[in-house]
């Protein structure tokens, strides 16, 4: 889609602007499709077994990489979460006045390489199309990204992640070598019979959980991410925090865990105790943030601290509740980036000190930021409340010290800065110097409709999601009892 | 001798002598036809080469010091393919070579027949004269541009390194002659198989000897300190060729004198363990060339220094020791090819002459040249490593080879690691240059805004690069097998 618009010329500024958001309507809508015919093959015998829609097509065959495709019930609703997200993206990007060809280019050459990079059945694949979703990112920051710093942010961004993603094909490149293909299904048959030895899966294992780790934002890799956040332009916010992040997690739970037991046994103990890093510490330094996207950024490093303690619990609940984390923080975290963008779009600034009282001033924004506020804090009905939930009653099984600790940083430390955050910009006073601003626009608001919408249907109806989830319980509880076995 | 076999050489020497014979003739205006007949020349060279195809078996002459087979084929067309877009890149530069104009093609040419000489070398003869054709062409070549003092400066100073090279290596073959009784690397091997070898360590210290001269010619570390002055001085076009001609013959000598005549294997005889000394030489050069480049300014240094970089992820294929190493370096010198051609192609249109090519020049280039701006970011990118560009898959075979868990080191997988985490470095100090430069910030200069226009033969090899890095690296299957059906004829362990 990116190629057709890349032909059409540049004077031409509203057709990029309407194509991005029909073409990620178009994704969007096959995604609806995608998940409303989700139906795997259930064929124990078959190696598809589990997935749906597959399809294959040679491409480099001489190195065993082939175009391989499909979903299974928890890469489907990360696809349909990176449709929502990517449809609301393209269009919050109105705002992006400057070579709107370009940003509409890479936009979607980022959804693309994303929803491919979740659909991909075959690791070279996976990792190719995830670099291809990257690499935008730091263009973004770099050319329309905002404030002083961004150039120092996209800089920093790119060495961090750079180095997570070398770190990670390291791994699977070793994942490569002991089997001889990149065919996930395969390889995921093939270490049931024929595992790798123990001290080969600690290396690799190690390799990408840091690698991932690191593309994630996990403690204390994660410095990257509020700078980056807090600079890059608000679609580009929104994709990266929303969706791209998941990768790294989504990687996790999909070829480190079922690959290298011995691996994960080794280190989750270790991930456990980092994840607390990224709720604990991550939560303090959001309560001292003085700029939105700053507490924004600090508080979606922290929310993957939920994922990581979900992964880490390696029971069949906390696994489920991991995936429900990583769709509803999607949203969550798309939500917010947009509400600030729009923000910062009309008052130029995001310092907290600055701003006040605007929700008698922009009485739809103020309540979208409210609603997104509290479920950040893990308020029930919203999506967030159901996957934390979920995480903390599988986590206490296992681990049932750190998900205490756990428990008490995410509720009083999430309550303590996204309330204050709401306490200050919605009410109280309003300078006498604050800049004027409007509230969002007829149908600009369908995006925010569209994130809270979802956010709010899966907080409702969590057996949407959980239903899709245990299509795939099969290969998770295969996952999680091969690491107990031991 | 059968003279068909070596064709495609006497095309290139003869086409060499045409070219100077025929500037004679042609009045200065139209001296760019020239330019243009090279071209064309080479090109029916290379699809000739090409109809030939990939020779099966391979064929030697009568005294086995010539071959023509896989490896050498792949080689030859790599050559002629760089010579062909060089040739086209200096035609929009020869009016700033002040010097004839027919010289530079013909030079081309004649370096151009050494390499492919080089690529069928057999025997340390060969190896001996191609290098020697290559080099001395080339320290001609470098010092072009006469009114230039850094030209000048830069011509002696590879002369004078190269001859100590030159004479180092001639040395260490007359030790493993003296040893051996032969200067055919399949016999050398032959010899070392059954254990004829009666000097040993005389025979060591000549591979040693060798193997400096040849890392002198893909410039690692120790060997190195040429690169960048010379790279820097050089006219563009010379440097490009440089760049990926001259370096790319030290590696297929490479490949050939450790696989074919020292027969290193992880299972072959063991009198020579060159691979501890190899790894070391790969990791300093990768650490040496990221760290020097990280702070440069000059555009052409910078790349020199970069290629040093390069030159260590190459030779992380050699230590590899199998098939998946060699046939690596092999497609990371392809996609090299066309990065280091485009990066060398806008570098030669935008420097002026008479001032340092800091890296301020390149400020405003999106705006005044969209083409070259794309080209050397793309350029770039894929010498970075970064998909979907042909200088991922480079990068990714090599290290796929390097980690083999048993046979290597993994320190050196570290220090790959860290040169590419590096060079992502000063390659995006480059790209930020252009889309966000403010021009020279330090004189208050403004940077210039005024487009650039490009000659239709510039246009056409930035086109080539740009459409080979991307083929490379979204369909390499053609090339993959192409590499694979090469390094057989080397008998590797898989």
């Amino acid at each position: 889609m990116a190629l057709v618009l890349m032909a059409v010329p540049r004077e031409n500024r509203a057709v990029f602007r309407w194509g991005a958001i029909l073409a990620t309507l178009g994704s969007l809508v096959l995604a609806l499709f995608v998940f409303a015919k989700f139906a795997p093959a259930n064929d124990p015998t078959s190696i598809n077994h589990g997935y749906a829609f597959v399809q294959t097509a040679e491409w480099i065959p001489s190195l065993g990489i082939s175009f391989h495709i499909g979903v299974d019930g928890v890469s489907v609703l990360l696809v349909l979460m990176a449709a929502i997200v990517a449809f609301a993206a393209a269009c919050c990007a109105s705002g992006i006045k400057a070579r709107e060809k370009e940003f509409s280019i890479l936009l979607l050459l980022m959804t693309g390489g994303i929803l491919g990079a979740f659909m991909a059945l075959d690791i070279f694949l996976m990792y190719f199309l995830h670099e291809l979703a990257l690499i935008p990112t730091f263009i973004m920051i770099g050319v329309w990204g905002r404030g002083e710093n961004r150039e120092f942010a996209a800089y920093k961004m790119t060495l961090y992640l750079s180095l997570g993603a070398l770190l990670a094909l390291v791994g699977l490149i070793m994942i490569y070598l002991h089997y001889e293909t990149f065919n996930l299904p395969e390889i995921i048959h093939a270490a049931q019979t024929n595992p790798m030895t123990t001290g080969q899966q600690g290396l690799v294992f190690a390799l990408l959980m840091f690698g991932l780790g690191i593309l994630v934002g996990l403690w204390p890799f994660h410095t990257w991410a509020p700078l980056a956040y807090s600079a890059a332009p608000t679609a580009t916010a929104m994709m990266h925090a929303g969706v791209i992040k998941k990768f790294g997690l989504f990687m996790l739970i999909r070829v480190a865990l079922p690959i290298l037991p011995d691996g994960a046994q080794q280190w989750l103990p270790v991930l456990a105790w980092l994840c607390l890093g990224n709720l604990l510490y991550c939560g303090l330094v959001a309560m001292r943030q003085r700029d939105l996207n700053g507490l924004i950024g600090n508080s979606s490093v922290a929310h993957m601290g939920f994922v990581f303690l979900g992964i880490a619990s390696m029971t069949l609940i906390g696994l489920t509740g991991a995936v429900m984390v990583m769709v509803a923080h999607g949203l969550l975290a798309a939500l917010a980036f947009a509400l600030s963008g729009h923000l910062h779009q009309q008052a130029r600034t995001l310092d907290m000190d600055k701003l006040g009282g605007l929700l008698t001033v922009m009485p739809f924004w103020g309540t979208l930021l409210l609603m997104a506020l509290l479920a950040g804090c893990g308020l029930p009905g919203f999506a967030n409340f159901a996957g934390e939930i979920t995480v903390f009653f599988g986590a206490w099984k296992t681990l049932p010290l750190i998900t205490g600790i756990a428990a008490w940083a995410a509720l009083v430390i999430g309550a303590v800065y996204m309330l204050r955050a709401a306490r200050q910009l919605l009410h109280g006073p309003r300078a006498d110097d604050a800049p004027r601003t409007q509230d969002i626009p007829g149908w600009h608001k369908l995006p925010f409709i569209l994130l809270l919408g979802a956010l709010l249907l899966f907080g409702f109806a969590p057996k949407l999601l959980t239903n899709k989830i245990e299509t795939a319980h099969e290969s998770l509880k295969s996952i999680v009892e091969l690491y107990h076995k031991k | 001798m059968n003279l068909s076999l070596i064709n495609i050489e006497i095309g290139a020497a003869l086409l060499g002598v045409l070219v100077l014979l025929a500037g004679l003739w042609t009045p200065p205006a139209r001296r760019s036809m020239l330019g243009f007949c090279t071209a064309i020349g080479l090109t029916i060279m290379l699809a000739l080469l090409v109809k030939q195809g990939m020779a099966v078996e391979s064929l030697k002459d009568a005294s086995g010091g010539y071959v023509r087979d896989g490896l050498a084929v792949f080689f030859k067309a790599l050559f002629l393919l760089a010579g062909i877009l060089v040739t086209l890149l200096t035609m929009g530069f020869a009016n700033r070579l002040r010097t004839g104009g027919a010289e530079v093609y013909a030079l081309n040419c004649f370096a151009l027949c050494g390499m492919l000489f080089a690529a069928s070398a057999n025997s340390f003869v060969m190896l001996f004269v191609a290098i020697e054709l290559i080099t001395i062409t080339f320290y001609v070549l470098t010092s072009l541009q006469s009114h230039r003092l850094r030209s000048l400066e830069a011509g002696i100073k590879y002369l004078i390194l190269g001859a100590a090279a030159s004479a180092i290596m001639v040395f260490g073959i007359a030790l493993i002659y003296g040893s051996a009784h032969t200067l055919q690397f399949n016999l050398i091997a032959d010899g070392l198989a059954a254990g004829h070898m009666k000097q040993l360590l005389l025979f060591q210290l000549g591979a040693l000897l060798l193997l400096a001269g040849l890392a002198f010619k893909i410039a690692a570390v120790p060997f190195q300190i040429w690169a960048p002055d010379v790279y820097q001085g050089a006219p563009a076009p010379v440097t490009a060729f440089l760049a990926i001609g001259s370096k790319a013959a030290g590696f297929v000598l490479l490949l050939r004198v450790l696989y074919s005549a020292f027969q290193v294997q992880p299972d072959g005889p063991r009198l020579l363990e060159p691979i501890a000394l190899l790894s070391v030489m790969a990791a300093a050069t990768i650490l040496f060339g990221s760290l020097c480049a990280l702070r440069q300014r000059n555009l052409k240094r910078l790349l020199g220094y970069a290629s040093i970089a390069s030159a260590g992820y190459a030779l992380l294929g050699i230590v590899a020791l199998n098939e998946r190493g060699a046939a690596a370096v092999l497609v990371y010198l392809a996609g090299y090819l066309f990065a280091i051609i485009a990066a060398f192609t806008v570098i030669s249109i935008l420097t002026p002459d008479d001032e340092d090519e800091d890296l301020s020049i390149l400020a405003n280039l999106h705006k005044r040249s969209p083409l070259m701006a794309v080209a050397l970011t793309l350029a770039v990118a894929s010498l970075a490593g970064i998909p979907p560009l042909a200088g991922f898959l480079g990068k990714f075979l090599l290290l796929r080879a390097v980690i083999e868990p048993a046979a290597t080191f993994p320190w050196l997988v570290a220090v790959a690691l860290l040169g590419v985490v590096a060079s992502l470095y000063y390659y995006f100090g480059i790209i930020r240059e252009i889309f966000w430069g403010s021009g020279q910030w330090w004189t208050e200069k403004t940077p210039e805004t005024g487009a650039i226009k490009l000659a239709d033969s510039q246009v056409v090899v930035l086109v080539v690069c740009l459409l080979g890095m991307l083929t490379l690296g979204v369909y390499p299957e053609p090339v993959l097998k192409l590499a694979n059906e090469a390094v057989r004829v080397l008998q590797l362990a898989n």
